[in-house]
């Protein structure tokens, strides 16, 4: 436990890379340029930082750890404490990872207003790493609303033509929840009298006050993760956010939702959890069947990967929820599968974007007779969003459905389902982009990926086949802690719910 | 060397695949055809160690999904049932990559039409040499995207395109059954490891499972289950609209894929868990009947369709079927057998096929065809021999499987049992019928092409006529040199552990001692539909037209393949559509943003204006409204707050 300073270094790093791109001076060319090198090194070097944690992380125990305490708020318990569990781990390398990734492909894309870009994306980063990793609910709190800042902006700013709209309306949506999750953590600091997190898992608050602060966490988390029927900001969000916003969005943002079911929800309101089950079950059900549909008849690339994500999420939320070791394994495994699949996906939207300028599916065909790179890394996203064995989609999937069975066979029956129609809009999709003869005039002249393209994409097609061929890599990270939340969940259930049991 | 038979295929394939613009044409297919000739060399040493020599063995290679108590790892299992499956595999792969050196010999992309050859081939490979359940699943998923890019090979072709996604999607039907069972497999064992399911399979019989709304014999279900998967893979009798329009790839990969090895994979999975499929009679029960209906169904369907690679696709699923009530009849070696001799000329059939079409310039409509027997006569005769070995004339390789398979469903003695021999000897009748239409029609009458096909129709260079004859030769072999040993005296042997026959079960046993009657029939039916085939094609060639004015909606009806594709069509394809249309426009849209933020911001804009008309401006306004505000504040205080 010698690394304290490890984690705030991380979480603040990026915030010195944003100030000394604040004070960079020159013309504007000269600004924009050494604002893009100043985010790329800024970002990398977090991110072989980041890989530091995962180096010293000790995968035995369910202990969190490299944890900082600093006192912060005079007169009450609220501290500036982070820490890493085998749950949280990855999300943040999964941030990390992401973040120069998302300023390479901004690279030639984003030509106005560069510095102010490349100081929000650092900004957002420093606030999604200390979200995943605060050990105080306040702090949480914090990092976990002013994610929402940069990102408003990013898609406010840098957006499409409809982006005003569609920034309201992601702004709306999640703040609602966010009101209902403060009064929430006002009243959890008043019932316990404690905001640190580790103290709160052991607390075990009354079943009905659980009942109450479950539905507010609820509101916020759905909202995020999204599940149905509070989905409908994200499509307009992706639809209008730069290629690297949607990478975000899909790759982290969405995992905010999932990440506090499992930080929060289930562990400090087990009874509450188990109860309201059916009814994630039943959301995320209906997520899968009526989205996959709904995918299905989209004419606009991007729209049709958000609707997919709201699909695929549905998974990671069943899997969490039937709190086998198998589910909630495979709930986190997927929602870092997901981070990067869809990340890459609308990354691949962002080429030929960047080119043609139209998300429009019918404005395309025939890209493999030009661009074969292309058509060879889109295939393999495609393959890994369908869940094929040998992609990290499968095993996210798999295990999810292992979990799913235990639970309840018309689940795990209907869930399946999701590897049908996902097949199906995707590899529609896929026809309609690449296949084809190249008939239309403007297309014959695109160029296949360069070499700035293929350094974006190498690294996420070596990690999806990695993912899927040698999953153990991170599932022996995380088993320890998600044995440790399963256990705790059953002690809470069994000492306490007697009642419940007896149903 | 057990490692290196499954791996070279991959390396093929990723060298081809990468390095293709650097090593060229020529470099591709020579490094695919190595290392697939090399992978059949090494299968035979393999074979004869492990079958014959009956070393059975499992490699473990390295840990992949583990989570609780789940443990799926890389690992190889090398039984007799793998072999045979790696042999067969890959002698027919070897054979069809350098057949393509020749077919393909016009095609711009040849070294990726080559990895995905040889890609398919170690995803195939996978399949048959898997230790659990999931990395069998792994090999599954792997032919069917393989075989969706070899369908989508031309890319160009909108119907290509189309087929391609029918196959993968159908197949995908398929395995939800197949994952639900390996999920089921799982909760009821605690292992998706084969040796632990099959130790633990006798014990598990008779354990009642909840499943869905019912509750049900566990085995039953789970068998099942994995059931449907080999269904959509094997293309059996609805989920098999995917397997003739498969056809839309090139031929070589309709020999390789979509008759010698693929298709065969439902087989092998049944035959792979016969352990546990032996403890669930019903499921049995139900192998056999939709096998029996397959074979019928497709038989009557090949009967009537005019391009020359259909037919020989409805003949593949026809023969699938006979394989599936093979199985279900418990006869899984018979099966296995039949699977094996199946490869051979089902493969040299499409081959030949495929050299008629070379020849003809792309021609695949048997009506353009005719009278070209003479041009080219190697191609003619090894037509023949696949056609003498499918239709089960005695001392071809058919006769020895198929016959068994017949005779040994009649000797299960059970109702489906005999319900699958009288469908098997109808479709004998059939199979016999079409496949010397199929001659006639393509060789034999006055040429239907026009002059200048005709004056180029050319035999075909010797990488492909070479393959022909080693799989002509495999045709007239395999079934007498197979028999003993896969069939006959030698069988237990052989299998040893790799298959399992309950004793009472045993119908090959019981096959070699059926009436005379039962063991005649399938030979006199098989003469009977050459006859009417030439009859009806070269005797009196205005028979089938008089035919199909007489009968014209079966006619239709056969034409059109039982009317699947518009009824799956119309059932699933036009609903999905339209159902995710009305949730996109009316959930979405419509209610949830109706009703959510769209509704809300314009109540809160509503509001707003409301409020907004009460700020005037007037003077009088505001101070009449403070008037009002004071004397109602005046008039509470004096009546409550005294």
């Amino acid at each position: 436990m010698d690394q304290t300073w490890l984690l705030p270094l991380v979480t603040f790093l990026p915030l010195v890379g944003a100030a000394l791109i604040l004070v960079s001076r020159g013309d504007a060319e000269q600004v924009a340029t050494s604002a893009r090198y100043l985010a790329l090194w800024t970002s990398l070097i977090t991110f072989v930082l980041s890989l530091l944690i995962w180096v010293l992380f000790d995968p035995t125990t369910a202990d969190f750890q490299m944890v900082e305490t600093v006192a912060w708020i005079p007169g009450s318990s609220i501290a500036f404490s982070m820490g890493v569990d085998g749950i949280s781990l990855f999300f943040v390398l999964l941030s990390t990872f992401l973040t120069p990734i998302c300023v390479l492909a901004s690279w030639d894309a984003i030509k106005t207003r560069v510095q102010e870009y490349m100081i929000a994306f650092l900004v957002l980063e420093t606030m999604m790493v200390g979200m995943f990793v605060a050990l105080d609910i306040f702090l949480f709190y914090i990092f976990f609303e002013a994610v929402l800042i940069p990102m408003f902006l990013i898609i406010g700013v840098w957006g499409g033509a409809r982006r005003v709209y569609a920034a309201f309306k992601f702004f709306l949506y999640t703040l609602a929840g966010s009101v209902l999750m403060l009064i929430a953590i006002l009243t959890i600091y008043f019932q316990s009298g404690t905001t640190d997190i580790q103290q709160l898992m052991a607390f075990g608050f009354a079943p009905e006050v659980q009942t109450w602060l479950w539905l507010a966490f609820f509101a916020s988390f759905a909202v995020k993760v999204p599940m149905w029927p509070v989905h409908t900001w994200l499509p307009d969000a992706h639809v209008e956010a730069p290629t690297a916003g949607s990478v975000i969005l899909a790759g982290v943002l969405l995992k905010m939702g999932g990440y506090g079911f499992l930080r929060f929800s289930i562990p400090m309101f087990p009874e509450a959890s188990e109860m309201f089950a059916p009814l994630i079950y039943t959301l995320s059900v209906v997520a899968i069947v009526y989205t996959s549909l709904v995918a299905l008849v989209q004419e606009d690339m991007k729209k049709l990967i958000a609707y997919s994500s709201v699909a695929h999420m549905g998974f990671v939320t069943i899997g969490m929820f039937t709190m086998t070791t198998q589910g909630v394994e495979g709930s986190i495994f997927q929602m870092l599968s997901h981070g990067i699949v869809s990340g890459a996906l609308f990354l691949c939207v962002g080429v030929v974007y960047d080119r043609m300028h139209t998300r429009e599916i019918a404005a395309y065909g025939g890209l493999v007779n030009n661009m074969p790179r292309y058509a060879l890394v889109f295939m393999v996203f495609t393959m890994a969003s369908v869940g094929l064995p040998g992609t990290s989609g499968f095993v996210g999937e798999l295990l999810i459905l292992v979990g799913a069975f235990q639970a309840n066979t018309w689940l795990a029956a209907l869930t399946a389902t999701g590897l049908v129609l996902g097949a199906v809009y995707m590899l529609y999709l896929y026809r309609r982009v690449i296949f084809g003869a190249l008939e239309k005039e403007q297309l014959k002249a695109l160029l296949d990926l360069n070499r700035r393209e293929i350094m974006v994409f190498a690294p996420l097609v070596l990690l999806v086949i990695w993912m899927g061929v040698y999953p153990s890599s991170f599932l022996d990270m995380m088993s320890v802690s998600v044995d440790n939340l399963i256990t705790n969940y059953k002690v809470a259930l069994g000492e306490t719910g007697t009642a419940l049991a007896a149903r | 060397m057990y490692t290196a038979i499954i791996f070279l295929p991959l390396l093929g394939a990723l060298i081809a695949g990468f390095l293709g613009p650097w090593i060229k044409d020529l470099g591709a297919q020579l490094v695919t055809c190595g290392a697939l000739l090399l992978s059949a060399v090494l299968a035979v040493v393999a074979f004869v160690e492990v079958a014959i020599g009956g070393q059975p063995r499992t490699i473990e290679l390295a840990s992949w999904i583990t989570s609780g108590s789940f443990d799926a790892s890389w690992s190889l299992r090398w039984d007799t049932l793998t072999a045979v499956m790696v042999l067969v595999v890959t002698v027919v792969s070897s054979m069809v990559h350098v057949y393509s050196i020749g077919y393909m010999s016009h095609d711009d992309s040849k070294p990726r039409f080559m990895a995905y050859l040889s890609l398919f081939t170690f995803a195939m490979l996978m399949l048959v040499s898997a230790d659990n359940l999931v990395q069998m699943f792994f090999g599954w998923e792997g032919v069917g995207v393989a075989s969706y890019l070899l369908i989508g090979f031309w890319y160009h072709k909108p119907s290509a395109n189309a087929a391609a996604i029918k196959a993968f999607v159908v197949n995908r039907v398929g395995d939800f059954g197949f994952a639900l069972g390996i999920l089921g497999i799982y909760l009821l064992f605690d292992s998706v490891s084969l040796d632990v399911i099959f130790a633990a399979a006798p014990e598990k019989a008779g354990t009642v499972m909840s499943f869905l709304w019912m509750e049900a014999d566990a085995l039953t279900v789970l068998s099942i289950l994995l059931f449907i998967g080999a269904m959509g893979k094997s293309a059996q009798l609805g989920l098999h609209t995917w397997l003739p329009d498969a056809m839309e790839g090139p031929t070589p990969v309709s020999a390789l894929i979509h008759a010698a090895t693929m298709v065969t994979a439902g087989v092998f999975l049944v035959a792979r868990m016969s352990p546990m499929f032996e403890y669930a009679p019903t499921a049995l029960a139900v192998v056999t009947v939709v096998g029996a209906a397959t074979a019928f169904f497709a038989a009557t369907v090949g009967t009537c369709q005019n391009d020359i690679k259909r037919v020989i696709a409805y003949s593949t699923c026809s023969q699938l079927g006979y394989m599936f009530f093979a199985l279900g009849v418990s006869a899984y070696s018979a099966a296995i057998f039949h699977l094996m001799t199946h490869a051979f000329f089902k493969a040299l059939l499409f081959l030949s096929a495929g050299s008629v079409i070379h020849a003809l310039h792309d021609e695949q409509d048997m009506r353009n065809m005719g009278g070209i027997w003479r041009k080219i006569p190697f191609t003619y005769a090894m037509m023949w021999i696949g056609s003498l070995a499918l239709a089960g004339i005695p001392f071809f390789a058919g006769y020895y499987s198929k016959d068994l398979i017949i005779e040994a469903a009649w000797a299960s003695h059970s109702g489906v049992g005999h319900f699958a021999f009288w469908m098997g000897i109808t479709a004998a009748l059939l199979t016999a019928f079409y496949s010397w239409r199929l001659l006639f029609m393509t060789f034999h009458g006055k040429p239907r092409m026009d002059q200048h096909t005709l004056e180029h129709a050319h035999e075909s260079p010797p990488s492909m006529t070479v393959p022909l004859a080693v799989l002509a030769l495999g045709a007239v072999i395999s079934g007498f040199v197979g028999y003993d040993v896969f069939v006959g005296t030698q069988m237990d042997a052989f299998w040893g552990a790799s298959i399992k026959v309950l004793p009472e079960n045993n119908t090959i046993e019981a096959a070699h001692h059926v009436a005379l009657w039962v063991k005649i029939l399938p030979i006199g039916v098989a003469a009977a539909g050459i006859s009417l085939a030439y009859i009806a094609y070269i005797l009196k060639p205005e028979l089938p037209a008089m035919f199909v004015a007489r009968f014209r909606p079966l006619y239709l009806f056969l034409l059109n393949k039982w009317y699947f594709d518009e009824l799956y069509d119309w059932l699933f394809v036009k609903r999905a559509w339209q159902i995710g249309r009305w949730f996109w426009q009316g959930g979405d849209r419509a209610i949830i943003d109706g009703f959510g933020p769209d509704g809300i911001s314009m109540v809160a804009r509503w509001c707003a204006g409301q409020a907004g008309r009460l700020q005037t401006g007037y003077l009088y306004h505001y101070a009449f409204a403070m008037l009002i505000g004071v004397v109602a504040l005046v008039s509470w205080y004096l009546a409550f707050g005294g």
